[in-house]
């Protein structure tokens, strides 16, 4: 059953046959990972960047949803709810940020206002019962920065904000402690199947395995096809946002929704968990599934949204702008499925919820493969404990708070980026972490150095020297500019 | 608790040292002061190129040795100064006193403190803050990131660089870029006109030939990974090109480092988004004064550090229990001036005996006046407005201000006057 065996492959080191190969590292792949890697199998976990997590699960709204307004009886309702409830607790054992800040569903005008009432009963068909109906003096004592016009709203009082970066890199972390392999910068570009299993063609040589589950997000639909499924495509669908000023956080206390529309869940405002705040996303079919650029129209657009339901932030500085694909295809749901036949899973087309509902996903994917045939011995010792992570986010001590950190070892008193408070003891544990950080990129979403409001003014140097393996911050001052010219002061 | 002391000054940049020898110099006890940095000094202690000094030291120096003179006239004057602090609260003590958090690797440590000065001075907006769209690569900076990277770091920068602003630091981004050996092709400014001083310009532009391209906008950033080039608008063609490089560096659009300030539940200047403080540079909190560059974003380093020192002969009139006046008048500027600092007027006459503000337009002949409740308080001789440049209005006339009138606003009349 040899389906789509392309080129000879480059030479590289070849690897031991795995149980199972798993295609993408992102918020699936690596849930994927670490929920597998509770049996006794053999697992390899491949992906074409030199980091986990570089997908879309590093560019999202960062929401972790309860599902209130997912599809009825829809897979994505069911593994959203169990999802979201998996991840709350895993959160909380691993030091994943997470904080609960409910969320307001807000209506503008009298028709939105008219939809509440279906959008709560649709949460209560999903099985969330805490949704409730919120007055305009009410949302206004509990919003005072909402901007006029709001005419009514529901509470959702479970949806909360979540770290998007530390979520994945927990997954690898207890992954690659459980022996799971981890193949960064190893593009699949094609598949040589036989009945003993699948010889993947990677830019880093072949990678054999008996079972391969598909998790390559805005790459989902390729690989299915490689599989011989080719039962999907992918519209990337982008999503730009905006990131405020940390002292734009007083303006808001909850999550800001609007009223969804067929598309999309439309433009929110919401509290980061390192203490920002968001606005977004933008919705726009894009042909290119690497067109992760903001654009002007779409930056003005949220502006514009924002400016009417948080009028305070135009008073305030913007801290970053970026954007993220949705891997989005001509089907509502999610695609996931397993064939015992081919020896194959896809966890693909996890348009807008994934990050919410990875562990739901995993742990269905994995019941999947059982039922398909893979054998799921348990692994001595397993389930074990989550890892511990860096807390990076706001609502518990940061290493620079902790006068018995710094006392115990002074690198975290040592402060090298200064907007976000990030420590040289922090840099120093990422780099030296079991999934370390390949650029300026991954290092900041372990620790979040370079990414506050100067944007590298006067941390990018340091970091970038400490990254490649230097002191850090330079105390001295360098060789002078010889006959340079003069500012000559009026 | 860790102690007392007299004044606790944030920040060792110019303002911040020329402030503690002057407070030590005027007697006042025990004066610490924190920098977040690893050494003291500011932002010319990043800045290897000649042109500071001339007004408070009286001669022209390049920015480390001008920040190694004032570190050391500060220690020498008995101030403690400590870098790889930083000050992570302030808040309101017992008996008016002031409670600052340091954290650095000695610990975290609370010190109560008579009066604190913040100098923690102002940064430029970066790309992301002047929403410019487009990918989101490596080799776009500010000036203040390129100048560590190539001073302090020593790093090399091969290829083409463009430079997004033309005033004074845009001109001395453009030298460090030389500097570190990229070839600038161009400083982009949405001016008609570039905005600094002749003799720097001519310095730049001699030299290595720059052009500036006025009227320009940089209207989107490309490049996957590695920046290949920027997207440049003329906002009098509209015509859009392509430029390649493989550096764009963002200069000016400062912006006050005023996250403390704001923190410790300080009032702001609408118009220079720092603290708003009085003419002897108090700010809405008793005890709390604030110099330098954070409250005006950005003039040079000799100002700065000569409004330290203004700073410091209040702050040491407030130790002795000198009485700096509570019913302050605000000063507002009009447009086409977009701030004037400081924003209030206090007791005592302004750093220098003026104002110092900026406008938005190009104007020429202006005269700067300044009126209270419909009466003209004072008018300036002509003088020029450029964007992003100094301008100054002499403060002679405070003793005509009404402490009990209005506001007194600051407006550019005609040529013939008003
Ligand atoms: C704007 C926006 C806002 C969102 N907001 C939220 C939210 O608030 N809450 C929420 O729960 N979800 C949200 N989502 C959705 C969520 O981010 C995604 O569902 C989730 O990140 C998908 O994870 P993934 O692992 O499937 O994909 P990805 O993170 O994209 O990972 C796929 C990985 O596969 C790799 N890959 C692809 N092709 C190949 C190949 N051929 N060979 C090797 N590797 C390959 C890629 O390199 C990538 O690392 C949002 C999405 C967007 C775009
Ligand atoms: C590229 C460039 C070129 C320049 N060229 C010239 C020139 O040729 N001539 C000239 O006269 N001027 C020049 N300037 C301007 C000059 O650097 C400034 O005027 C001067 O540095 C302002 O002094 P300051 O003390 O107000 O602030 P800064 O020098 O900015 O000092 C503020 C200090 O406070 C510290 N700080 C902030 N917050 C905290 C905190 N919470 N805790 C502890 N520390 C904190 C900062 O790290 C910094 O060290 C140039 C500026 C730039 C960027």
């Amino acid at each position: 059953m040899t389906r789509s065996c392309p080129e000879p492959p480059p030479a590289g080191p070849e690897l031991a046959a795995a149980d199972v190969a798993i295609i993408g590292a992102g918020v699936v792949g690596t849930a994927i990972a670490r929920t597998l890697a509770r049996y006794a199998l053999d697992i390899v976990l491949v992906d074409a960047a030199p980091d986990v997590g570089t997908g879309t699960s590093k560019a999202n709204t960062a929401i972790l949803h309860t599902g209130f307004d997912a599809a009825p009886g829809s897979l994505e309702s069911r593994l959203l709810s169990r999802g979201s409830v998996l991840l709350r607790s895993y959160a909380a054992a691993a030091g994943i940020p997470v904080e609960r800040t409910g969320a307001l569903l807000v209506a503008w005008t009298p028709e939105q206002l008219a939809a509440l009432p279906g959008i709560e009963a649709k949460a209560r068909a999903n099985g969330y019962q805490a949704i409730r109906p919120v007055r305009a003096d009410e949302l206004y004592s509990s919003e005072p920065a909402l901007g006029p016009g709001a005419v009514g709203a529901l509470e959702i009082p479970d949806e909360s904000i979540i770290c998007p970066w530390t979520t994945p890199l927990a997954f690898a972390t207890e992954a690659v402690a459980a022996g799971v392999r981890l193949l960064l910068s190893a593009q699949v570009n094609g598949v040589c199947s036989a009945d003993g299993g699948h010889e993947l063609v990677t830019a880093r040589g072949l990678v054999r395995a008996r079972w391969v589950v598909n998790a390559a997000g805005l790459g989902s639909d390729a690989i299915d096809a490689m599989f011989g499924g080719g039962g999907f495509t992918i519209t990337p669908r982008r999503g730009e946002l905006i990131v405020f000023d940390k002292l734009a956080r007083p303006l808001l206390r909850s999550v800001l929704l609007p009223v969804p529309t067929a598309r999309t869940k439309g433009v929110l405002v919401a509290p980061t968990v390192y203490g920002n705040l968001l606005l977004g996303p933008t919705a726009q079919d894009v042909p290119d599934r690497a067109d992760v650029a903001t654009t002007e129209a779409g930056l003005r657009s949220l502006l514009a949204a924002g400016r009417r339901i948080l009028p305070g932030l135009a008073a305030e500085e913007v801290t970053a702008t970026y954007a993220g694909l949705r891997a989005a295809t001509e089907h509502a749901d999610y695609q996931v499925y397993a064939d015992g036949g081919r020896r194959y899973a896809c966890a693909g087309g996890i348009r807008s919820t994934g990050l919410s509902a990875s562990l739901g996903i995993a742990e269905h994917v994995a019941g999947l493969l059982g039922e398909a045939g893979l054998p799921l011995p348990p692994r001595p010792g397993y389930p074990a404990a989550p890892p511990a992570m860096p807390y990076i986010g706001e609502a518990g001590p940061r290493p620079y708070q902790d006068a018995g950190l710094i006392a115990a070892d002074p690198a975290y008193g040592e402060i090298v980026c200064h907007c976000e408070r990030v420590s040289r003891g922090e840099i120093r544990d990422a780099l030296a972490s079991p999934v370390p950080p390949a650029d300026p990129g991954g290092l900041a979403r372990r620790t979040r150095a370079g990414n506050g409001r100067c944007q590298g003014f006067y941390c990018a140097a340091a970091v970038s020297r400490l990254l490649a393996g230097g002191p850090g911050p330079a105390a001295g001052v360098s060789a002078e500019t010889p006959g340079a010219a003069e500012v000559r002061p009026r | 608790m860790s102690g007392d002391v007299a004044v606790v000054v944030v920040g060792a940049g110019p303002a911040g040292l020329s402030a503690a020898r002057e407070l030590r110099r005027l007697g006042v006890g025990s004066v610490l002061v924190a920098d977040r940095e690893a050494a003291a000094g500011g932002v010319p202690r990043h800045s290897a190129h000649t042109g500071y000094g001339l007004r408070d030291r009286h001669r022209v120096m390049t920015g480390p040795s001008y920040a190694r003179a004032l570190t050391g006239a500060a220690r020498a004057a008995g101030a403690q100064v400590r870098p790889g602090t930083t000050v992570t609260g302030l808040a309101g003590g017992p008996d008016g006193s002031r409670l600052v958090t340091l954290t650095s690797a000695a610990g975290i440590e609370t010190v109560r403190a008579a009066a604190v000065l913040l100098a923690t001075g102002c940064r430029e907006r970066p790309r992301a803050a002047r929403l410019v769209p487009g990918d989101r690569p490596a080799g776009v900076m500010t000036t203040g990131e390129l100048q560590q990277r190539v001073y302090l770091g020593g790093e090399r920068l091969a290829g083409r660089a463009l430079v997004i602003g033309a005033e004074h630091v845009s001109f001395s981004a453009a030298l460090t870029l030389e500097h570190a050996g990229a070839d600038v092709v161009a400083l982009v400014t949405e001016h008609e006109r570039q905005q600094s001083y002749a003799a720097f310009r001519l310095g730049a532009a001699i030299r290595w030939r720059i052009p500036v391209w006025t009227s320009c906008a940089v209207t989107r950033i490309t490049g996957r990974g590695r920046l290949q080039g920027v997207e440049v608008t003329d906002g009098r063609t509209g015509a859009v090109r392509f430029v390649p490089c493989e550096t764009a560096v963002f200069t000016g659009d400062w912006i006050p480092d005023h996250e403390l300030a704001r923190r410790a539940g300080l009032a702001l200047d609408p118009g220079t988004r720092g603290p708003a403080v009085d003419t002897a540079l108090a700010t809405s909190v008793p005890g709390v004064f604030a110099a330098g560059n954070l409250v005006h974003a950005a003039e040079t380093a000799d100002i700065a550090a000569l409004s330290g020192r203004h700073a410091a002969r209040q702050i040491a009139t407030f130790l002795t229990g000198g009485v700096l006046g509570r019913d302050r008048v605000p000063v507002l500027a009009e447009p086409p001036l977009r701030w004037i600092s400081p924003n209030l007027i206090g007791s005592a006459a302004p750093p220098l005996g003026r104002f110092v503000l900026r406008s938005r337009e190009f104007r020429r002949g202006a005269r700067l006046e300044a009126w209270q409740d419909g009466r003209l308080l004072a008018r300036s001789r002509p003088v020029r407005l450029i964007p992003e440049r100094t301008a100054q209005l002499d403060a002679g006339w405070l003793d005509q201000v009404e402490q009990a009138g209005g506001p007194v606003r600051v407006v550019t009349g005609s040529r013939s006057g008003h």
